[in-house]
């Protein structure tokens, strides 16, 4: 029996033999000393003031510092605690480290991993905490992974850490509370590769985190009416593993992509332009999207549950394109 | 191509030298940007010429600086190879940046130039993270942000403010007080004092005439010192005077030319005629001297331009390089690739 780990631990043990494995590694973040998110906790006084840095509230400024860090030959981890944080420093992200290589003729490369926590809605959180933001990184040209698993959750982590771009890490919270097998060895997964959750033949169902396992659920539950679905993960969301999505979808020949993030230029749109562009003679019905509403989270249980995907949407979909 | 004389800034001659360079540089490109030979704006650094050479001349070959958006004056004071340069406003593979930048985004990271910027104030935190580095590594190296005065409402600069006197960092913020935020005159968008409002995050403040090389050099080294001993972050204020318009490019032109009155007063007090002046006063060098280095510079500058138009064109397939270190499959996409 391999070892079991949460989700948030497996991302801690991550940071930790990345650290210790490379000495001139160092991470910065919002209170970082006092350990208020498990998944930093202990890092401080493992490894002191001098690797990990407690940032002012200077969203834009400590992203930016992380760049001139890595200009001047550091690696750097910047640990976001909500997804929505992003926001503050949206120009050094989007307009500065993610260009800037290119922009400088190559002249350098920017091993920045951008660690960010608490992506996704549910719970409440109204519309300043419940953003899935990765379809902004992804058109900004930002590597970015969407680990499911607590065993995804490490390898993509130490993936993104060796990796010598910006690279995004959203860790969705609708997973926190799981727990899985997670090799202890510092092993890296590889950007670029989904992974197929479950296999079948009826229908793919494309999804990540949270949604992944929710899909891998209808998935049973379907089986004792004789649907097979297929259930695909892409892991990484820039690179995509485009050919791995092109077998599955030319193998079930239906497709329903079922993404919490918003519906008009979200993730789903492109991984819809792709299976419509790739595997068009292979499709049996048109592709559908099951995807939050363009509109604010709001506050309240019944309107929140409103606008995100659901299992039920997803289920309504799925027969929909079985005809 | 630059020799290691002309990069030094040790002596009065060549401060002179090198504000000329940066003057001249100007002037030719606004003539290549008029001619079509440049196909983008450049905005130029004319007039302000001494806060970067005086600044510069305080630093060494392994301090870095971030600029401006006006930034070919401080990349040559740092040392750029004013062809390179040139071949990078000509969209020359040769360019500092590959053809990639531009004008506003030059660099040369082995020289510390960690770039210009589009984006006002957005290199300041840069420094602060190169500085982070420095210190941690147990370097004496000092970073150096240029910035202008319309930067001090920008969030992002002050927020670096806080950081470097939080993590106590070899910085230097240099603000080049032109008095314009592009068109808009300085005092009615920013209130209060700007060396108050430095002063308030706990940096050590100074300002001196930006018009006048050598209080800017005299004022930079006291910074710079204090940085390299770890005496920690502060804020030098310049005035100076940008004598042409925001930007020039072969379109539209810009209409904030300066009142004739007040560009008057600022050309009586030019930085390069003061220092050639205060030189011959002083016995430093005669007219013949200064006839010489121009022509020095005339020569270097035309050197450079045979150099960037001799060079060739990026192919059009290279596009696509430079986008990340390591690729992928479909990394990055074409715009007909799915």
């Amino acid at each position: 029996m391999s070892r079991q780990l949460n989700y948030v631990m497996a991302i801690r043990e991550a940071l930790f033999q990345a650290m210790q494995a490379d000495p001139s590694l160092f991470m910065i973040g919002e209170n970082m000393r006092a350990g208020i998110r498990p998944e930093s906790r202990g890092l401080f006084q493992e490894f002191g003031d001098d690797r990990v840095i407690d940032m002012p509230i200077s969203e834009a400024a400590f992203t930016g510092f992380a760049t001139g860090a890595a200009l001047a030959g550091g690696r750097v981890i910047v640990e976001y605690q909500v997804s929505s944080l992003i926001f503050p420093a949206f120009d050094q992200l989007v307009n500065q480290v993610a260009k800037l290589p290119y922009m400088l003729g190559g002249q350098r490369f920017l091993p920045v991993t951008f660690l960010i926590m608490g992506a996704g809605a549910g719970g409440g959180r109204a519309g300043q905490h419940s953003d899935n933001p990765y379809p902004y990184f992804l058109h900004a040209g930002i590597k970015t992974v969407f680990p499911t698993t607590p065993g995804d959750a490490k390898g993509l982590m130490l993936a993104a850490i060796a990796e010598d771009d910006p690279v995004a890490v959203f860790a969705p919270v609708g997973v926190y509370g799981t727990s899985g097998p997670v090799p202890e060895e510092r092993i890296a997964m590889l950007l670029g590769q989904g992974v197929v959750r479950r296999a079948g033949t009826d229908v793919t169902v494309v999804a990540g985190g949270p949604h992944a396992l929710q899909a891998v659920a209808l998935a049973e539950t379907l089986k004792e009416e004789g649907i097979s679905l297929e259930v695909w993960d892409p892991l990484s969301l820039l690179p995509l593993d485009k050919a791995g999505l092109e077998a599955s979808v030319n193998k079930t020949g239906r497709l329903v992509i079922y993404d919490d993030s918003n519906r008009t230029c979200g993730f789903a749109a492109e991984v819809a332009g792709l299976a419509a562009e790739r595997c068009f003679h292979a499709l049996k019905a048109p592709i559908k999207r099951v995807t939050r509403a363009d509109v604010v989270i709001p506050y309240s249980a019944p309107i929140e549950a409103e606008l995100l995907p659901t299992p039920n949407r997803l289920e309504a979909a799925v027969r929909a394109v079985l005809g | 191509m630059p020799d290691a004389d002309k990069q030094s800034l040790d002596t009065d001659a060549a401060l002179y030298r090198r504000m000329r360079l940066l003057r001249r540089f100007e002037e030719m490109a606004g003539d290549l940007v008029r001619g079509g030979e440049i196909q983008s704006a450049v905005h130029d650094y004319i007039g302000q010429e001494a806060v970067a050479v005086g600044v510069c001349a305080a630093l060494g070959p392994d301090d870095v600086i971030t600029s401006t958006h006006r930034g070919h004056g401080h990349i040559l004071a740092k040392g750029g190879d004013p062809a390179r340069m040139l071949a990078e406003l000509l969209g020359r593979e040769s360019g500092y940046n590959k053809g990639r930048g531009g004008s506003m985004h030059i660099a040369d990271l082995d020289l510390g130039i960690f770039g210009a910027n589009g984006i006002v104030g957005a290199g300041a935190p840069m420094a602060c993270g190169a500085a982070f580095m420095f210190k941690t590594r147990g370097e004496s190296h000092v970073a150096v942000p240029f910035f202008g005065d319309g930067a001090m409402n920008q969030g992002v600069l002050l927020e670096s403010f806080n950081l470097a006197v939080m993590l106590h960092l070899p910085v230097v913020f240099v603000c080049e007080n032109n008095g314009y935020a592009v068109t808009t005159p300085i005092g009615e968008v920013l209130k209060g004092s700007i060396l108050e409002r430095a002063a308030g995050f706990g940096l050590a403040v100074e300002a001196a005439d930006g018009m006048d090389v050598r209080a800017v050099r005299a004022t930079a080294e006291r910074a710079v010192a204090r940085a390299r001993e770890g005496g920690g972050p502060s804020f030098l204020e310049f005035g100076t005077c940008r004598y042409s318009v925001h930007n020039i490019s072969a379109g539209a032109a810009w209409q904030d030319e300066r009142a004739e009155a007040e560009l008057a007063d600022a050309r009586g007090r030019d930085p390069i005629d003061r220092l050639a002046r205060e030189m011959l006063a002083e016995g430093l060098w005669s007219p013949e001297d200064r006839t010489r280095i121009d022509a020095e510079v005339e020569s270097e500058l035309e050197g450079g331009l045979g150099f960037a138009r001799n060079s060739r064109r990026p192919d059009p397939e290279s596009a696509y390089d430079f986008m990340y270190a390591r690729l992928y499959p479909g990394l990055p996409a074409r715009g007909t690739d799915s």
